[in-house]
């Protein structure tokens, strides 16, 4: 029986052939992995800075959120729309379509393929501010971290989708991964990575929390790190976000794909 | 010297023809600078607010410091990124051995072959946006403090464009670490803010080891008279042996270029 076109056998032979995969890429996940430490950057900003009284993060509470902003990035990392770009220009989508699978299935599996490479490094970069800052050091409940944890696969299941919106654009212009750069600030300043969101003023919160953007990873961030918050709500954005933007990229996909004439000679 | 001040004018003369039949990119590109700057001057004022300082600089005085981080990402994408990200290409694919046969400097060639007017935009801004903090910060213009701020911003071209070509020209071995320039991309987004505002040991990491504190806050300091004689020395010194190192790798490297095979 096969779901979405998939059954386990399709399941294990995607997930392990794009292991294999990328990690023959491993020393540029290392440098993917090591060039996310931005979150880092702002803790020490925030951490001396006297706007800290406003963030309602006291003590190693802020250590733990910047730690968890790091993480969650690393896991919920989508270039789908730079892959697509290059198979598409390349010519390899063609026989990706004539495959009776999704394609966007074989980019799924890629992206948690590079995540399972990159999960070493992170770990390692994790441990090694353990090391640093070893007051700030804390263990999760298991309740707590298979939250954290679904709530990253969300975070990465909207930021997959709302870049396949843009990758399936690659059908009709040439101009997506411009677009990309267009999307990708408001998810740089809106989604908590260099500010928790407590930091804006409270008619910016207000207007943000309608955009997908802070459940990307100011809330995966403060489900891991213990933050109080209130988790249905979260989830629910969450969710409703994912089933706003699924069947619009599959429409898309599909107009997409009836439009395409394939690339090169 | 002519020669090559001719072959420069003919490289970018060509790149500008090129972005020129790519306008809408271009309209893009300059919708990401404007929300670039806006959400960073956002950021930067969740930092300030009635008597607040981020490490004894004022709003106005922070300003400058983005303004300069705005000048050197501007440069970054105006001419760093697109040549020395290409490196790795010529490595890859082996057209490096076409520029290596050009009776022509290869560090000149693969350093200033294109260039993407789009940078320029941003250069402008920055360059407006520090002088528009200098002006509320009360700064005055006199000539000895602009010519001491141009050579400072050349002393920090140069450190940058050194660093990155360093790390650039290592690709010459490790065609797999091409994205090493994104590691010391997210690194140097710590000129953002002024040196002070870091603890410490990230001061002493920012001035010596990966100098981003000369690109943004030295010119700044130097705006507000607050400037130390040595310091300028050190950045100069800095400059001078971060170009030498750059010039002296990719002369290591290159001997070391074995083309690639097909």
């Amino acid at each position: 029986m096969r779901i979405f076109g998939l059954n386990w056998r399709i399941i294990r032979a995607l997930l392990s052939s794009q292991y294999a995969h990328m990690l023959e890429y491993r020393a540029e996940i290392a440098l993917w992995a090591l060039s996310g430490v931005l979150p880092f950057i702002m803790l020490s900003l925030w951490s001396g800075s006297a706007a800290r009284a406003e963030l309602g993060l006291d003590g190693v509470a802020l250590d733990r959120y910047f730690l968890s902003a790091f993480l969650v990035r690393q896991f919920s990392v989508v270039w789908v729309v730079y892959a697509f770009e290059e198979d598409a220009l390349l010519g390899r989508l063609s026989p990706y379509l004539l495959q009776p699978l999704h394609p966007l299935w074989r980019y799924v599996a890629a992206h948690l393929g590079e995540q399972l490479t990159r999960l070493p490094f992170a770990a390692l970069i994790a441990a090694l501010f353990f090391l640093i800052q070893p007051q700030a050091f804390w263990v999760p409940s298991l309740g707590g971290l298979l939250l954290a944890w679904m709530a990253t696969w969300m975070a990465f299941a909207i930021a997959f989708l709302l870049q396949s919106l843009i990758a399936s654009l690659c059908f009709w212009s040439e101009k997506a991964t411009a677009l990309e750069r267009l999307l990708f600030l408001p998810f740089l300043f809106f989604s908590g990575l260099l500010a928790p969101l407590t930091a804006f003023p409270p008619a910016v919160r207000a207007w943000v929390q309608w955009t997908p953007f802070p459940y990307l990873i100011d809330f995966p961030a403060r489900v891991l790190s213990g933050d109080p918050v209130n988790l249905a709500g979260g989830f629910a954005a969450q969710l409703g976000w994912v089933l706003l933007l699924l069947p619009l990229v599959l429409l898309l996909w599909r107009a997409g794909v009836r439009r395409y004439s394939a690339m090169g000679a | 010297m002519g020669r090559y001040w001719r072959t420069l004018r003919r490289f970018w003369g060509t790149a500008l023809a090129t972005q020129l039949e790519y306008q809408a990119n271009a309209l893009i590109e300059l919708l990401a600078v404007a929300l670039s700057l806006g959400g960073s001057l956002l950021l930067l004022s969740l930092f300030f607010g009635p008597g607040r300082e981020l490490g004894g600089w004022s709003w106005n005085q922070a300003l400058m410091v983005q303004g300069f981080y705005t000048v050197f990402d501007g440069m970054s994408s105006a001419w760093l990124r697109p040549n020395l990200g290409s490196i790795v290409t010529h490595v890859r694919e082996g057209t490096l051995d076409f520029v290596l046969l050009k009776p022509i400097d290869s560090q000149f060639w693969v350093s200033l072959r294109t260039f993407a007017p789009a940078g320029l935009s941003e250069v402008v801004l920055g360059l407006g946006l520090a002088g528009w903090g200098a002006h509320q910060s009360g700064v005055v213009f006199t000539p000895a403090v602009l010519v001491t701020v141009l050579v400072m911003l050349v002393v920090g071209g140069v450190i940058l464009y050194s660093l990155w070509f360093l790390i650039a020209a290592t690709s010459i071995w490790f065609v797999k670490t091409w994205n090493a320039t994104e590691v010391l991309r997210a690194l140097l987004a710590s000129g953002r803010y002024p040196i002070e505002a870091y603890p410490a040991p990230l001061r002493l990491l920012f001035t010596l080891v990966l100098p981003v504190a000369f690109l943004t806050t030295v010119p700044a300091e130097v705006l507000l008279g607050r400037a130390s004689l040595p310091l300028l020395a050190l950045g100069i010194i800095l400059a001078a042996g971060f170009f030498t190192a750059a010039r002296g790798f990719w002369m290591f490297a290159l001997r070391h270029y074995t083309s690639a095979s097909s």
